[in-house]
This record gives C-alpha cells, sequence and structure tokens, in this order.
C-alpha cells in the first residue's frame, strides 16, 4: 500500500530536521568530548565526582521513573474513565510543570518542602528533594502518553470480559494494561531522558553538594564554568550514551510487550 | 470496565492526593505569591515594555519551533510505526535523546556548531546570518528542547489503531492523503492534541538552553523565563511570580483551544 | 500510506517562516548602539550609569544594548561571538580569558586603576541582629553555626569566599597545612552550595544557615531592596575588584572607551557607591560606610589567580575536591 516515493520524501525532509537540530549539535559535543583524545575522554568521565554524579543521577531517575509509570497510568486512568467535578480543572494543570520557569519551580518547592515549610515538611538539599524535583518536573510524560490511548481504546472487549466475570483488577491487567504498555513505556522513556538532562528545577533545592546531592547537569555545568569545556562534554557524552542504552532496552522492552499481548 | 464505587474513589483519591502535593500545591504558590499584594503590582510588573517584548519572544518562538516539530512528528511517527527501514531502532531511541542533554549543554553544542567558529559559523558569518546571539539561535534551542513531543505521543495511539482502516479506506481509492486527513488523523487526533500542549508547555517554560544562546540582550532577545531570572536577580518576586503566572496560563490556554477544536471536529465528522 | 506532497508543503512552509524568523532578527539587531555585557550584581548602577553617561558631552547620543548575567556567562558569551562593546565582569580572571581568546587587548589592566572599576570585600552575612555572634573567621566553625558559601565549582564568585577564608588564616600567623585544614572544617558546616552568589543569597533569606558569606556591595544591595539581614567585616579579609574593559574590535571604540572612563569619575564613582560598592578613587571612600579592615590582603599576595585555581579549584586534583569529598563521603552510598 505505501507508495514509496512519498514515505522516503517525508522520511527525507524529517531526517535533514532532526539532524539540524539535533544530530549535528549532538556529534558537535561528542567530537568536543575526544578534544583530548580518548585518555582526555576517558579521565573526565572516570574522575570521582563525575562518577558520584552520575550514579546519582542514573538511580534517581530510574526511581522518578518507576513511580511515574505507576502514578501517571493512575492519574490517567482517573483522568478518562473517572468523572467528577472539577476534572478539567485538573486535566488543565497537568502541563504546567513544563510551563514554569525552572528556577520558579525550584523556588516554590523549596518554599513548600524546604527549612520554611508550611506543612513541616522539610526535604531540601537532601536526596529527596533531588527525586521530588524530578517528579515535579516529569509529571506530565505519562500521563499525556496513556491518555490518548486510553480515549482511543475500545471497550467492547472489557464489557465482554466484565460480563464473562472477570473481576475489574483482572479485565485491567489482562485487557486494559497490555493495550496501554507502549503508551507507559513510551512516557517513561521520554521521563527518564529528561530526569537525565535536569538542571534548572534541581539547583535551588537540591543543595548541589558535590558527592551528595550534585547531579550530573550540575557537575557539567561546574566543568564548563571551570574552562573544561572537554571534560563537559565528555561526561555528557556518557550521559548521551547510558540515555540512548536505556531508551534502546525501554523500546525493545515495548515492543515485547506489544507482540506479546496482542 | 466498571469497578466498584468504592475501588473508583479509592483509585481517584489517591490520583488527586498524588497531584495535590506534587503538583497543586507549587502551583497554587506560584498564583498566590504573584497576587500576594494585589492585583496592581503584578498587572504592572508584566505590562512594562521589557516584559511585552519577553513574552511576545516568547509566543515567535512557540508559533515556529511547535508547528515544525508537530510536522516532524507526525512524519517520524508514521515513518517509525508503519515502515521498516535500517536504522529505524536507533532512530526510535534518539528521538528522545534531545531532553537527555543538559540544558547548558544544548547551548554548548549549538555554539559550536552555529556559533563563531563553529562547523557552521563562518559560512553562516561570510552570509551575514547570526543564529547564535539572536533570534534564529533561540529558536534553534527551542526546537531542540521541544522535538520528541509529538513524536512520541502520536506513536502509541498509531500502534493502537492499527491499519485496517487506513487499508480499507485506501482499497476503496482514497489517495493517501485523503486517507491520512479522513481515517489517520481523526485517529490521533486526541495524541496529537496533548503532544502539542506538551511542547508548547516546555517551549514556554524553557530557560536553560535559550539562555546560553541568546546573549541576555535586554528588549531583544530575553524571553520570558530569562526576564523572570532578570527579576529574580532584582529581587522582583512579585515580577518573576508574576511572569510565571503568565506562562501558565499560556499553556493552559494552548490545552483549552486544542480539546475546543478536538470537540468541533468530532462534532462535524 | 503517506504519500503526501502536502506535508512537504507544510514543512517547506515552516522552514521559510524560520527563515524569515531569522531574517527579520538578523536586520533587527544591527544598530549602531553601544553594546554593553555586564554580570548581573551592577544592574542597577548601569541604569543611572546609562542616563549619566548620556547627558556628558561625550556621551551625547550613544544609545546602548544591555546584558546582564552571571560573569562567567557573559564571559563565555563574547567568546562565543556575542557582539559586545563594552564588558564589565565581576573578576579579573573573566576578562584575562577574553583576552586570550583575542577579545580585549592585553593593556587592557594598565592604567590608575589597573583596569577595575569598582572594589568590595567579602562579608560574613548574618540574621538580623546576628543572634549567634558571628564576627570572626573562627566563629564560622563553632559547633551548630551553619555557613552557606555557593559551590566554588559553578560559582566564580565563591571562590572569592574559599581564598578570602584561607587568606585570613594565614594573615592570623596559621601555616598552610593549618589553613587547609580551617577550609576542611569549615566545608563540614556548610549545608547548602548553590550554583550562584544569588541563589546563595535566597537560600539563606529564605531561612536556611547562620551565615552566609557574601560580597559586601551584595550584602548591602540585598539590604536596600529589603532582604531582613546584617552584616559583620571580619578583620582579615579579601578584596575584591571588578574589572570594566574595551572590546578591541568594537566598531564604536571611542565611545566604548568614553564610557569605561566614565565609569572612573567622581560621578560614576558615587553611583556605584550608592548601590554598595567601594569606589576604586580612594579620596571617594566614606570611611563610615567603607572601613578598611585592618588585615585586608589580596589575590596575589596567594599566589594570584592562575597559580590558585590550580592548586584549589582544579576538578580532577584541587584541594577542594578532597575537602568535598571529604564531606560527602559519610553520606555517599
Amino acid at each position: 500500500m505505501p507508495r514509496p516515493t512519498g514515505a522516503a520524501h517525508g522520511r527525507g525532509a524529517a531526517g535533514i530536521y532532526l539532524s539540524l537540530i539535533v544530530l549535528i549539535p549532538l556529534a558537535a559535543v561528542v567530537s568536543k568530548g575526544f578534544d583530548n583524545g580518548w585518555d582526555g575522554f576517558w579521565s573526565a568521565a572516570t574522575s570521582p565526582a563525575s562518577v558520584s554524579a552520575l550514579k546519582l543521577t542514573v538511580v534517581a531517575s530510574f526511581i522518578v521513573v518507576a513511580i511515574n509509570g505507576v502514578t501517571g497510568t493512575l492519574i490517567a486512568w482517573v483522568l478518562v474513565r473517572d468523572d467528577f467535578r472539577g476534572k478539567s480543572i485538573v486535566n488543565s494543570l497537568i502541563d504546567l510543570p513544563f510551563a514554569l520557569p525552572t528556577i520558579v519551580a525550584g523556588l516554590t518547592l523549596l518554599a513548600l518542602y524546604g527549612p520554611r515549610s508550611p506543612v513541616g515538611v522539610d526535604v531540601a538539599y537532601t536526596r529527596i528533594a533531588v527525586g521530588l524535583a524530578l517528579l515535579f518536573v516529569t509529571l506530565p510524560f505519562v500521563v499525556r502518553a496513556v491518555q490518548p490511548v486510553l480515549i482511543e481504546l475500545d471497550r467492547d472487549m472489557e464489557e465482554a470480559a466484565a460480563s464473562l466475570g472477570a473481576g475489574p483488577l483482572t479485565v485491567f491487567r489482562r485487557i486494559v494494561l497490555p493495550n496501554l504498555w507502549p503508551a507507559i513505556l513510551a512516557g517513561v522513556a521520554l521521563g527518564f531522558a529528561r530526569s537525565i538532562g535536569e538542571f534548572g528545577s534541581l539547583v535551588l533545592i537540591s543543595g548541589n553538594l558535590p558527592f551528595k546531592t550534585e547531579v550530573s547537569s550540575v557537575f557539567i555545568f561546574g566543568q564548563i564554568e571551570s574552562d573544561r569545556v572537554a571534560a563537559a562534554a565528555a561526561v555528557s557524552v556518557v550521559l548521551l550514551a547510558i540515555s540512548l542504552v536505556v531508551l534502546l532496552a525501554i523500546s525493545a522492552l515495548s515492543r515485547w510487550a506489544g507482540r506479546h499481548d496482542a | 470496565m466498571t469497578p466498584s464505587r468504592v475501588s473508583r474513589i479509592t483509585l481517584r483519591t489517591v490520583a488527586l492526593g498524588y497531584l495535590a502535593v506534587l503538583l497543586a500545591a507549587p502551583v497554587g504558590l506560584v498564583f498566590y505569591r504573584t497576587f500576594e499584594h494585589g492585583f496592581g503590582p503584578a498587572w504592572q510588573a508584566v505590562t512594562t515594555p521589557e516584559a511585552l517584548h519577553a513574552f511576545w519572544l516568547t509566543i515567535l518562538m512557540v508559533l515556529v519551533a511547535v508547528p515544525a516539530n508537530t510536522v516532524f512528528g507526525v512524519i517520524t511517527a508514521i515513518a517509525l510505526v508503519r515502515h521498516r527501514f535500517p536504522g529505524r531502532a536507533l532512530l526510535n531511541a534518539a528521538i528522545d535523546l534531545p531532553f537527555a542533554v543538559s540544558p547548558v549543554v544544548i547551548g554548548l553544542a549549538l555554539i559550536l556548531v552555529y556559533g563563531e567558529g563553529g562547523w557552521f559559523g563562518s559560512w553562516l558569518a561570510d552570509h551575514g546570518i547570526q543564529v547564535i546571539f539572536a533570534t534564529p539561535g533561540m529558536i534553534l534551542a527551542t526546537m531542540f528542547v521541544s522535538l520528541p513531543f509529538v513524536v512520541r505521543e502520536v506513536m502509541p495511539v498509531l500502534r493502537e489503531i492499527g491499519t485496517e482502516q487506513e487499508q480499507a479506506a485506501s482499497t476503496l481509492g482514497a489517495s493517501s492523503f485523503q486517507t491520512f486527513w479522513r481515517i489517520t488523523l481523526p485517529a490521533i487526533r486526541w495524541a496529537l492534541t496533548y503532544g502539542v500542549v506538551l511542547a508548547t508547555a516546555r517551549a514556554l517554560g524553557e530557560f536553560g538552553a535559550v539562555s546560553v544562546v541568546s546573549g541576555k540582550l535586554q528588549g531583544q532577545t530575553e524571553t520570558a523565563t530569562l526576564f523572570v531570572e532578570q527579576r529574580f536577580h532584582q529581587f522582583d518576586l512579585t515580577g518573576a511570580y508574576a511572569a510565571s503566572f503568565v506562562l501558565a496560563m499560556l499553556a493552559i490556554a494552548t490545552l483549552l483551544s486544542m480539546n475546543l477544536a478536538n470537540r468541533r471536529k468530532r462534532v462535524a465528522s | 500510506m503517506p504519500k503526501s506532497p502536502s506535508r512537504i508543503r507544510i514543512a517547506a512552509v515552516a522552514v521559510a517562516l524560520a527563515a524569515l524568523a531569522a531574517g527579520v532578527a538578523a536586520c533587527g539587531s544591527s544598530d549602531s548602539k553601544l553594546s554593553l555585557v555586564v554580570y548581573s550584581t551592577p544592574q542597577e548602577a548601569y541604569e543611572q550609569l546609562i542616563p549619566a553617561f548620556k547627558k556628558t558631552a561625550a556621551g551625547k547620543g550613544v544609545g546602548f544594548n544591555q546584558s546582564y548575567g552571571a560573569s562567567g556567562d557573559q564571559e563565555r558569551a563574547v567568546e562565543a561571538g556575542l557582539k559586545a562593546d563594552v564588558v564589565a565582569l565581576s573578576l579579573a580572571p573573566d576578562v584575562e580569558k577574553l583576552v586570550k581568546a583575542g577579545k580585549v587587548d592585553a593593556s587592557w589592566d594598565e592604567g590608575r586603576y589597573h583596569g577595575f572599576v569598582t572594589n568590595s570585600v567579602v562579608v560574613l552575612a548574618t540574621r538580623k541582629g546576628n543572634p549567634k555572634h558571628i564576627k570572626t573567621w573562627d566563629d564560622l566553625v563553632k559547633p551548630g553555626v551553619e555557613v552557606i558559601t555557593p559551590n566554588p565549582f559553578t560559582s566564580g564568585g565563591a571562590r572569592w569566599n574559599v581564598m578570602a577564608a584561607y587568606g585570613a588564616q594565614l594573615e592570623q600567623g596559621k601555616s598552610k597545612q593549618q589553613a587547609l585544614d580551617y577550609l576542611d572544617n569549615l566545608f563540614k558546616h556548610v549545608p547548602v552550595q548553590d550554583k550562584s552568589a544569588r541563589e546563595a543569597l535566597q537560600t539563606f533569606v529564605g531561612g536556611k544557615g547562620d551565615v552566609l558569606l557574601a560580597y559586601e556591595n551584595e550584602a548591602i544591595n540585598a539590604q536596600q531592596k529589603g532582604q531582613s539581614l546584617d552584616y559583620t567585616l571580619p578583620d582579615q579579609t579579601i578584596l575584591i575588584q571588578n574589572p570594566a574593559a574595551v572590546i578591541k574590535d568594537s566598531k564604536h571604540l571611542k565611545d566604548a572607551r568614553a564610557f569605561v572612563d566614565f565609569l572612573r569619575t567622581d560621578q560614576a564613582q558615587k553611583i556605584y557607591a550608592g548601590k554598595g560598592y567601594r569606589p576604586v578613587v580612594p579620596s571617594l571612600v566614606d570611611k563610615s560606610k567603607f572601613p578598611t579592615p585592618p588585615q585586608l590582603f589580596q589575590i596575589d599576595k596567594l599566589g594570584g589567580w592562575s597559580s590558585v585555581t590550580d592548586e584549589f579549584f582544579d576538578p580532577d586534583k584541587g584541594y577542594l575536591v578532597d575537602i568535598e569529598k571529604a564531606k560527602g563521603v559519610p553520606t555517599a552510598k
């Protein structure tokens, strides 16, 4: 059915666009990372402070997206299948973590969950704060990925299963969830990538303590500030490589889940 | 699926509780701080010529970056879901990479390519085109950070709806454009909506990458988020919060207008 | 399925739109104004200095583009091609980088004031009324005292604080090792290390910590902005000098030079002083507002910035890395 020429044209245009905006600049970063050869790259990427920041970033990102996968799906389900007063208001708030300037996000999180917290919760300058800030800025991803799939999902199957005596949980697990997996994983992948690179909202509330709450993007910023652009690029390349591996794994998982249940 | 009333309410409570702690409280605080000293100071803060120019510039960036990313996103999503080609898995993973790059590094990357002494720097300079420290560079940064959304939103739905209807239409003699317009587009419209809304919100709120390539010239290359930071530095928190409030409102307005367009389309079809 | 010539058309339109925006922007930015690239803190001083300059004979009819941001960011932007005629940065090493990049003439620091337009010192900012009676460097390392200072790896400004603390020990007759031990001890009292000086101040006024290491001008600026804090000038502290320089390939060299010269006139120096900076013109320093601490030292006494940067702030082997590491270990995974 596809007429190859048209599809090829579209792909070509998309490829040029992706190259100009993303791939060529990223290639520049990679090339900069190897400015001082392989040794320079390796020593920059494996310095103790860098490794500590990388570990924190990756571990925190994993935890955050795992939480996102569950809460995001739940929120999407409530927004699509449930009905209550004020639902549309809740729905319109979901995207705000993106629209708020990161410095303001940092300020408000600090005001709410910092030393002068009105609710008595002070997690500022700890690793929990890192997680909290990341949860805030990645909140929309899974919700917005799952929502449209749930809207489009045919409910006949669910009703059929229910009429055959399957409980709600079984219906969700056997019928709904398999259809949602690709969307959940797509949202998780985006959230993971965003967590890896996040900077602005973290800097105020995390405290940036090296070896403790300093994430990679702050470490990278410090390298740039110390005139070590090549080292900054090297750490970025490591982050990119980790992300790429994780993203490939997630997309493989997504394909596997899709094939398995379809 | 019809879960019992109790479990429905439990789920609702958990979801809303989570949102209240993580989302509504911070956003509510921004709104509160904006109008803490009344409507007047907030209004004044966002209607200075500098502020208005900053908003205008931000909207310009959204108007260029989001449509470009939408077109790219739909084409790429269709290619990734409906076609098999070499490097597909890699491309699929690479789409998300813009997020994994720290904002300062995005700025750095753009400077390395389009800046003075960069890969394309001298060619651009010879042709009198200034990209970095001017609007084009800031648009590039905005496109970079908001690129993955539409692709990622549309792909799961495309996969979910399958190709039966499209095939049927094309068997009945519909051109591929007709098939896209009549069958595919209506099916992905909610995904497209959320992709566009997310990309818009992200483009509105982007700070780090834009800040590096803007040069921060007051009244010229200062976007709304840069304006917010500059107000913060001047201890004008009302101004900073008020400008954030406007950005939040712009994001909500985008969502509402997309929803409206969606509903109208559904009524029409 | 997708043939879609129309989608390609849409893409073409989008690209054209982007190009149009590019064209418009490119035209808009070419004017005959003086471009001023300045670090964040003195913004308000410049908002008064510019109109004052325009009233002088040399400044008549001169227009200005202004950019304010973190000193290091601004320096990198100019190096990467941000159009500038005059730069005013927070520390001399940032101007030296521009000399290396060929943007500023090496002779910028010649002349009576060595290229500087303002001075300041590192002070100890405390809560209103100084409830913990923090007056000396030793008070900072007493049990239970929390010290706020930005992360020395991300904030150029924080490096002045570190060197002030270190140099103050040497001034008190301590050995180099004792001074390093003091730094080690001091950083154990630092619960937060913000990215920049402004954010550290935000953290402090937000309720964290007992004392903030800050520049005198920033402490004064914060007070003028209604922030609730006091500050103490310790007996030993470092002299901070803020440079301004002309970009050598400026198209408005004459106006740029006139402006930098103007910054050192009595009139301009008084405007700076009003915003908390110590004038570089000695006769204008109001001793009641800006007393000279008994043991004021300069960075040159510690070896100058280039050697200090390697010794202390090298991200691989500087002293600060070990200090941070020792601090982070107990809680690190």
